[in-house]
């Protein structure tokens, strides 16, 4: 049996689709939520060092990942929608970049305050907070460039080169604690093994995967409304149940 | 340990809350944000085809 893999890339089907998964995704996010903080809160024992303070890790590690996944997952839309002038994987992009900025903003919130208690100071000059300032410009950027041009097509192009170009920021973050001395500390969770206790590593991926979720089902929400917005004039949105009634 | 222990956060519970109280905030801005973005979507949508039928 042929599967056609261009089915759901055409909006009409992805609507459709998508309004069955993101009950699943957002049920899942909640729960996985609150198992995470449970075993976070609850399981994990005090840091040594850093008493009961540390526990903003198990919402600042999440939101910080996926700000930086959320941005290559959109760069990577807007480079598909640029070369293969695909409407939905623009509209995508679109839909990813206020989640992703939401995001990065958490992640220099939460890092705020907890180098607060730690450092002693709610923001410093160090590489890996300023690159992380300047994914949330370049979300914020992508936003506005986007929001500036009438036509949406040319505004997806014009978007696109910069998500695209602004990807380079993405292992600078990364990397940062490698190439700088920083005052931010590094990884804790590396490929070779990892230096936590295991309960509040188990409660970091729970609520990564929660937030994770959380971030698809909110984005897929958002591309729905996109997808009305941009597709208003066609045959198949008008035929849609909730438009008919 | 206690409620009251669990709160209090060994001191820290400004920071700790802060950061949760915050995300949670979002999240739910977010979420009503993106809810009421569909609606509206779907409200002109409706609005369009009744003016289409009655022209």
């Amino acid at each position: 049996m042929a599967i056609n893999w261009f089915k759901y890339s055409s909006p009409s089907t992805f609507y459709g689709l998508v309004g069955k998964l993101i009950p699943w995704f957002a049920w899942l996010s909640a729960i996985l939520f609150v198992i995470g903080l449970y075993i976070g809160f609850f399981v994990a024992p005090t840091d040594m060092t850093q008493g009961e303070a540390y526990r903003i890790i198990f919402i600042h590690v999440p939101v910080s990942i996926l700000s930086m996944l959320i941005y290559l997952v959109m760069a990577g839309y807007a480079a598909m929608g640029l070369i293969f002038n695909t409407r939905l994987s623009s509209m995508m992009a679109s839909a990813l970049a206020p989640t992703g900025a939401l995001f990065a903003f958490l992640s220099l919130w939460t890092g705020a305050l907890w180098g607060k208690p730690m450092w002693g100071a709610w923001w410093v000059w160090d590489a890996r907070l300023t690159s992380e300032l300047v994914l949330l410009f370049l979300y914020l950027g992508f936003i506005a460039l986007h929001a500036a041009i009438d036509d949406p097509r040319r505004a997806d192009r014009a978007a696109a080169l910069l998500a695209i170009v602004g990807s380079v920021n993405v292992p600078i973050i990364y990397f940062s604690v490698q190439w700088w001395n920083t005052l931010h500390q590094g990884s804790s969770i590396k490929l070779s093994g990892t230096s936590m206790q295991s309960d509040m590593q188990q409660a970091l991926f729970i609520t990564l995967l929660a937030c994770w979720l959380y971030a698809i089902a909110v984005s897929l929400v958002r591309v729905r409304s996109i997808i009305l917005e941009r597709e208003r004039n066609t045959q198949w949105v008008t035929e849609l149940a909730e438009v008919k009634q | 340990m206690n409620w009251a222990e669990f709160f209090a956060m060994g001191g820290r519970a400004f920071y700790v809350w802060g950061s949760y109280g915050m995300v949670l905030f979002v999240f739910i801005v977010e979420i009503i944000l993106v809810r009421h973005r569909k609606n509206i979507a779907v409200q002109q949508l409706r609005l369009m085809k009744n003016v289409g039928e009655e022209e």
